[in-house]
């Protein structure tokens, strides 16, 4: 309550508060960014993973300003967390975040009446609103004709047009930020009179302050019946007065759900009427409808699809390489130098083989992370992400998730780390869970080299096709348990109603790469922060595992220190657990040092087996692996066993970053331990069957 | 709004012209159906139908949505 005490005042010297508030996709981040250049930072909202961008800027006389971003939504009757949030922070009932000042509404100008619906509900909030009437170009083209001051006089608030991507309408933005006083609004949308009277004398009942109180009172009005059970923002007794006004509302004939909604609609309309024309635009195809009519056609469509696809991920595989070859071979010329600088000691191991050595595996990885941003960002910007989940739907609803989860679960293949901060563009927050769950199932590129050795092992001399086939099988088995698994969740674990799907389809636009080089810039910050902090503490406990105790004489080969260190001893110990899937307790090593990252397994098993480790040839711990024998004088490395390391390397949530974002993600240990439960049973279950299975079967 | 004349969305061929008349559906969404502007009255237009017939994508206030069969099935409307 404190926070609503200081946010009352509206003192001018204190540094103003604005929030930008708008519909999904109407241009709102880039007016934040066009405002707050880089002074910006970004964070979480308290207790939920909502993002939360603030910034600063400065109003036409140079006073500063405070500028938050809230998450775009349709109504502040809210259904998802991100809608929740930029209602709680209008209405001043966040701790710790005081109530703006004032508010930029932003409207799309070529899809004016639906973008006004929540300038309508902002209205009743009784604070200062901005509305910017941004994408006037994009409107222009479609033939939409807007009458400024009709509109202005109608809406009775500041409008201001703007081309938020070319810096249009930015001074006359900042200079109605700096009115002093900012003017509260002077129209809303008119009630019937019998809802008028309810509101008011609900508000009257409200334990909160006064100009918060309509407002609530119309929130509480209109959720139905089963929201007002969960309401934990009020007590009993108001949600009982609530209650009784919309049971009075029902008597008198009306719909308590719908009757709010229709009356800004007729409001809205009436002020559109007076304001908007369409000239002769009636019958004309609208260049976005013409794209779609290939885009989503029962074929082209599909060849579209799957060309965007296969272009992203060429990108991500191949020309990632280059940089990925480039930052392997800084780390390692970097390790070299602080090798040759220090006599060989702890702390120079310490420093080349475990810090250096441990970050930069994850650092690798950079390259294709900011590449699947990109592409992210393009299918975003442009509106092709809306119709990916469009063409995708219908195979996602088959296992109770929705065309949404497509693009979260396919970015999982270069790494689940940014497939699952993709996932804050699900509204649901089951479906959103879910897909978190499922998507480390996805192969991610680091069990490439492992699958790459494994199948090297196991069919050292087939053709290149035999090689892909196996490793499009491992693929495939990904992706079957990744739906399986979110079938299961869905039907057993989080039952209930499906959710509906109610999908934008906004009209294509030409993507803005500052815009995207931006968000590149900021996720490939969050992803170095959040893995590094977490891969740096584990590559040093990593390190000290495979390094201590050391044994006493120093002359001991490498791999019999490995085979006494804790590492060995964890190897060993793990032993009697992981040979019934056929493996010894080296591979066990290997298992216990992919949990920092799973690419690792070659080294470690470089180690294991006292080779030296090539990059470009891994032919020596081919055949040493080949070699390897039990005591009993039978190979280590049968066809089975490959087989079943590669199912577990698949299968099992070996990646410690991984645990990190879901823990963040999903703001509870709860789920990331659930998670790593679930898959490493899977996995270690699927091994089993594969091994024992194919032994009954009669192979080796 | 008389339910002999009424149809359902989801039944609609692709081209075809409606205004909405009415719900069979949970309140919560009915009002996020309400809130995207599919009013009682509101004019539409079905633009197309997902490569493999799901979701139905419709024009409704100067702009495209689509939504499931499933959801559409829940809203009559009357053809224009
Ligand atoms: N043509 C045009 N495109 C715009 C304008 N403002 C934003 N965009 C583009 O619209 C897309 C969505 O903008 P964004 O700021 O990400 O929207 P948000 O989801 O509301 O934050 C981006 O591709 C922008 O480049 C504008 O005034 N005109």
């Amino acid at each position: 309550m404190s926070s609503v005490a200081t946010s009352g005042s509206t003192t001018d010297q204190a540094v103003r508060r604005v929030a930008i508030a708008g519909n999904p996709n109407c241009g709102k981040s880039t007016i934040f960014n066009a405002l707050t250049g880089l002074r910006q930072k970004v964070g979480n909202y308290p207790g939920v993973t909502v993002e939360r961008k603030e910034g600063s800027f400065f109003g036409s006389h140079g006073e500063p300003m405070n500028l938050l971003d809230l998450p775009g939504s349709y109504s502040l009757q809210t259904r998802s967390p991100d809608e929740a949030v930029a209602r709680d922070v209008l209405l001043g009932r966040l701790p710790g975040i005081a109530r703006p000042d004032v508010i930029i509404a932003v409207v799309d100008a070529s899809n004016l009446e639906r973008n006004l619906y929540l300038v309508a509900q902002l209205l009743e909030l009784e604070l200062p609103v901005i509305v910017v009437l941004n994408m006037v170009d994009m409107a222009e083209k479609a033939g939409v004709l807007i009458d400024l001051p009709a509109l202005r006089e109608k809406l009775g608030i500041p409008v201001i047009p703007m081309v938020a991507t070319k810096g249009v309408g930015m001074i006359e933005l900042k200079q109605a930020l700096s009115q002093t006083p900012l003017q509260k609004p002077k129209h809303r949308a008119p009630f019937e009179p019998l809802v008028e009277e309810e509101a008011q004398q609900l508000a009257n009942s409200l334990p909160v302050p006064l100009e918060l109180a309509f407002p609530e009172a119309l929130l509480l009005l209109t959720l139905h019946d089963q929201a007002l059970d969960e309401l934990a923002s009020h007590d009993g007794a108001v949600i009982d007065a609530a209650r009784q006004a919309q049971h009075r509302i029902r008597e008198a004939g009306l719909d308590p759900i719908s009757v709010l909604v229709d009356a800004r609609y007729a409001w809205i309309h009436s002020v559109c009427h007076a304001s908007v024309s369409r000239p002769g635009t009636d019958d004309l195809l609208s260049v976005s409808d013409r794209i779609d009519m290939v885009f989503t056609h029962r074929i082209w469509g599909w060849i579209v699809f799957l060309a965007a696809m296969g272009l992203m991920f060429f990108c991500i595989f191949t020309v990632a390489q280059y940089p990925m070859d480039w930052i392997k071979a800084v780390i390692n010329a970097f390790a070299g130098w602080v090798d040759k600088q220090m006599p060989e000691s702890d702390l120079q191991s310490l420093l080349t083989g475990g810090i250096i050595g441990g970050v930069g595996a994850v650092v690798v990885f950079l390259p294709q992370i900011l590449i699947l941003y990109f592409f992210l960002g393009i299918l975003e910007d442009t509106g092709y992400m809306a119709r990916a989940a469009f063409i995708m739907d219908r195979l996602m609803s088959r296992v109770g998730l929705h065309g949404k989860s497509f693009i979260p679960l396919l970015g999982s293949f270069a790494c689940a780390i940014p497939g699952i901060m993709a996932t804050r563009t699900i509204e649901n927050r089951k479906d959103r869970l879910v897909t978190i769950l499922v998507a480390p199932l996805m192969s991610c590129s680091a069990r490439l080299p492992v699958y790459a050795i494994m199948i090297a092992v196991l069919i050292p001399v087939a053709s290149v096709f035999a090689k892909a086939g196996v490793m499009l099988c491992m693929y495939m088995l990904g992706i079957v348990a990744a739906f399986l698994m979110a079938w299961f969740l869905k039907t057993r674990i989080f039952k209930g109603e499906t959710p509906m799907l109610l999908l934008e389809m906004p009209p294509y636009r030409m993507p803005s790469f500052t815009s995207i080089a931006l968000r590149m810039w900021e996720r490939a910050g969050l992803f170095l922060r959040r893995a590094g902090t977490v891969i740096l503490a584990l590559s040093i406990l990593l390190w000290a595992l495979v390094t201590y105790p050391k044994p006493a004489d120093p002359q001991t080969s490498k791999a019999d220190a490995l085979a006494q260190s804790f590492a060995g001893r964890m190897g060993h110990a793990i032993e009697p657990l992981i040979a019934p899937l056929g493996f010894d307790w080296k591979i066990g090593i290997g298992l216990v040092g992919s949990f920092a990252a799973r690419e690792t397994f070659v080294s470690t098993m470089s180690i294991v087996y006292n080779v030296e480790e090539d990059e470009d040839n891994r032919t020596p711990l081919r055949d040493t692996m080949r070699d390897e024998k039990h005591a009993d004088g039978t190979p280590v490395y049968t066809p089975l066993v490959c087989i079943g390391l590669m199912v577990f390397y698949v299968l099992a949530m070996q990646c410690i970053s991984t645990v990190a974002v879901v823990r963040r993600e999903t703001n509870s240990w709860r789920w990331p331990l659930f998670q790593l439960a679930y898959m490493t049973t899977l996995a270690y279950v699927a091994s089993l069957i594969v091994y024992q299975g194919g032994h009954l079967l009669g192979f080796q | 709004m008389s339910s002999e004349t009424a149809e359902i969305l989801s039944a609609m061929p692709a081209g075809q012209r409606g205004r909405i008349a009415g719900f069979d559906l949970p309140p919560e969404q009915r009002q996020r159906l309400l809130e995207m502007g599919l009013t009682l009255g509101a004019e539409f237009e079905v633009i197309r139908f997902a490569p493999l017939g799901d979701p139905i994508e419709i024009k409704v206030r100067g702009y495209n949505l689509s939504l499931r069969k499933r959801e559409a099935a829940g809203i009559r409307i009357i053809r224009l």
